[in-house]
């Protein structure tokens, strides 16, 4: 009786480790950067704001690390961190290893409604608010609330739901298309925003979406075993005593939630949802009470990481960072797709 | 005492109804067989008892309405298997099972060591104490069906509830998952309803069949009340003989048309 394999949990040395592996990243992406202050320097500089010492920076070299590079790390952190516990929450709801935070019409509805904004006012450099982010913020929860009522409209389950998200995501694609042809002269600035990119990054970004993301990792976290329920099927889900269609509605709102502040910042970045939680899936096991949260930190990590590359590599110029995480990724959700073939039946 | 009780009752999907009038009863400790052809709505009837179909007429558990239960507590009192169950891909056996704790625990609470050791003492009972770090595709298709009916044992319901259970499983580890249930069923006094389309399983290990045809009871009673050679060919269209094994068993052998000859 006593030789009961441990059930999969989070063990405090997982979380440990992870913690460690996000702080490390976290302390190297502030350290490194474009503006040749020397990491050296950076880490006095760091140290000397925690301990209260003397900084080696200029006034004007520390703002640059606490103005500009530091809320970049931050918001990195927390894009990364809600696309992929976006991403296994929506791989949870159904049950499809492959699924991502866009599948429902978010990518598309923010790419739709990112492009009219860019389409009606081009130059907005001097305007009070960029209405940008605010668009496609509106856009990624207005493409999943239109796949909601067209999926629940037509029987509500998972399958249907995913269909309708392709088809919704394939009308809005096609309104954002014909709204580009028609304006040619921007689709640099179009392009560049689907991407995605950390570049306007500031503390005015993180506090605009820490709320959402916030909120969002602290429901999924908590539905998290609901998830493992929902993995045995609706029908057998239902036995044990749940509703899978207000878990399914639950989990959706906050994975979109915190998908849809993602985008408003940050623009499409993906496979970020993908690759992160398959990631964790394989290191840590499938229960989603492991994936879920595991998400948040390598999420984070990961995103950080590849806004670095990003941000370095052709340095003073910068590379779109969907560039990075999908030729890192890509060649992961191959892999993915040749050992999960099983699954996908 | 009456463990369930069914008082014309009717079900089906998305308003089209596949079962009517059903009413049946059945004692605490009881193994019920719900038989009938392909399409007969024995599946369906089974998920109305669990609350998976929309149902008609009247349900009672213990005497007491199953509508009036709340989802919850009607999974404490009901355990469901579907005949083809959905194994999660990656979860271990002790995960799965654990699964089956679902009904006990607050919607967003998690397990506690009673939990645990209750699926510990399921998985020593099933035999599957070995397998319970396994990933449940690497079972072979007789473990999975325990590690199904030990997720639904872990509900510690009164009522089982199985649809084919024997599905894919060749003679012998149909009869051992058969004479398992059988088992709990004695030592337990858990009540049993199960879907069989063997005829022969349900006539041994069943106390009373309910045979189902065109989604109406067209028979019902025990084994060797229900199960004669008329009545299978009037509603399978099959040619069978019904004999007694030397134990005194029921059988319900296939006999082919026309005879072979001497």
């Amino acid at each position: 009786m006593a030789n009961l394999p441990r059930p999969t949990r989070l063990t405090p040395v997982t979380i440990a480790v992870w913690v460690l592996v996000l702080v490390a990243v976290m302390v190297g992406a502030t350290l490194i950067g474009a503006a040749g202050l020397g990491w050296t320097r950076v880490a006095r500089e760091v140290l000397a704001q925690l301990t209260g010492g003397t900084s080696p920076l200029s006034t004007q070299e520390a703002a640059i690390v606490w103005q500009i590079r530091v809320p970049r790390v931050v918001l990195a952190g927390l894009v990364g961190a809600a696309l992929a516990v976006a991403g296994a929450a929506f791989q949870g709801v159904f049950r499809n290893p492959l699924a991502d935070p866009y599948l429902l019409g978010a990518g598309a509805g923010a790419g739709m409604a990112a492009t009219l904004v860019v389409v009606a006012a081009p130059q907005r450099g001097d305007w009070l608010v960029d209405p940008l982010p605010l668009a496609a913020f509106a856009g990624a929860l207005g493409g999943v609330g239109l796949t909601w009522l067209i999926g629940r409209s037509a029987g509500g389950g998972p399958a249907i739901l995913l269909l309708a998200g392709i088809a919704v995501a394939a009308f809005l694609t096609a309104v954002q298309t014909f709204a580009q042809q028609l304006n040619t002269d921007t689709i640099e600035q179009v392009y560049t925003w689907m991407l995605g990119g950390l570049a306007t990054a500031g503390w005015h970004e993180v506090l605009l979406v820490l709320p959402y993301i916030g909120l969002s990792a602290v429901v999924l976290c908590l539905c998290a075993r609901l998830l493992d329920v929902l993995a045995v099927g609706d029908d057998e889900a239902a036995a044990l005593g749940i509703r899978p269609g207000r878990v399914r509605l639950v989990v959706l709102l906050a994975a979109s939630l915190a998908t849809a502040a993602a985008v408003a910042v940050s623009g499409l970045i993906g496979f970020v949802g993908i690759v992160v939680p398959h990631i964790m899936r394989l290191l840590a096991g499938a229960s989603y009470r492991v994936v879920v949260p595991l998400s948040i930190l390598g999420g984070a990590a990961f995103l950080i990481a590849a806004d670095v590359i990003a941000r370095t590599v052709v340095a003073p110029a910068e590379l779109p960072i969907g560039v990075i995480t999908a030729f890192t990724g890509a060649p992961f959700f191959i892999l993915v797709l040749r050992t999960h073939r099983r699954g996908l039946r | 005492m009456t463990a369930l009780a069914l008082h014309g009752v009717g079900a089906g999907y998305d308003g089209k109804p596949v079962v009517a009038e059903v009413t049946a009863e059945l004692e605490t400790g009881g193994w019920l067989a719900i038989i009938g052809p392909n399409g007969a709505g024995k599946s369906t009837l089974l998920k109305a008892i669990a609350g998976l179909a929309t149902s008609t007429g009247e349900i009672l558990l213990d005497g007491m309405a199953a509508a009036a239960l709340r989802s919850r507590e009607r999974a404490r009192r009901i355990g469901y298997a579907p005949q083809i169950p959905v194994l999660p891909e990656g979860l271990s056996v002790t995960d799965y099972v654990l699964l089956g704790r679902t009904p006990h625990l607050g919607p967003l609470a998690r397990e506690g060591p009673t939990d645990l050791a209750i699926v510990e003492q399921v998985l020593a009972r099933l035999d599957l104490s070995d397998l319970a770090g396994r990933e449940l595709r690497t079972l072979s298709g007789g473990e999975r069906q325990r590690a199904v009916l030990a997720r639904v044992l872990a509900q510690q319901a009164g009522l089982l509830l199985l649809d084919e259970p024997t599905t894919g499983l060749d003679i012998g580890h149909a009869q051992a998952l058969l004479d398992l249930v059988d088992r709990l069923r004695s030592e337990d006094g858990t009540t049993v309803v199960s879907t069989l389309h063997d005829l022969t399983f349900a006539a041994q290990y069943a106390d009373r069949l309910l045979l189902l045809d065109g989604g109406r009871v067209v028979a019902a009673g025990t084994p060797a009340e229900v199960l004669t050679s008329s009545t299978v060919h009037r509603h399978y269209a099959a040619e069978v003989e019904v004999l007694r094994t030397t134990r005194g068993h029921l059988v319900v052998a296939p006999s082919r048309t026309p005879p072979l000859p001497d």
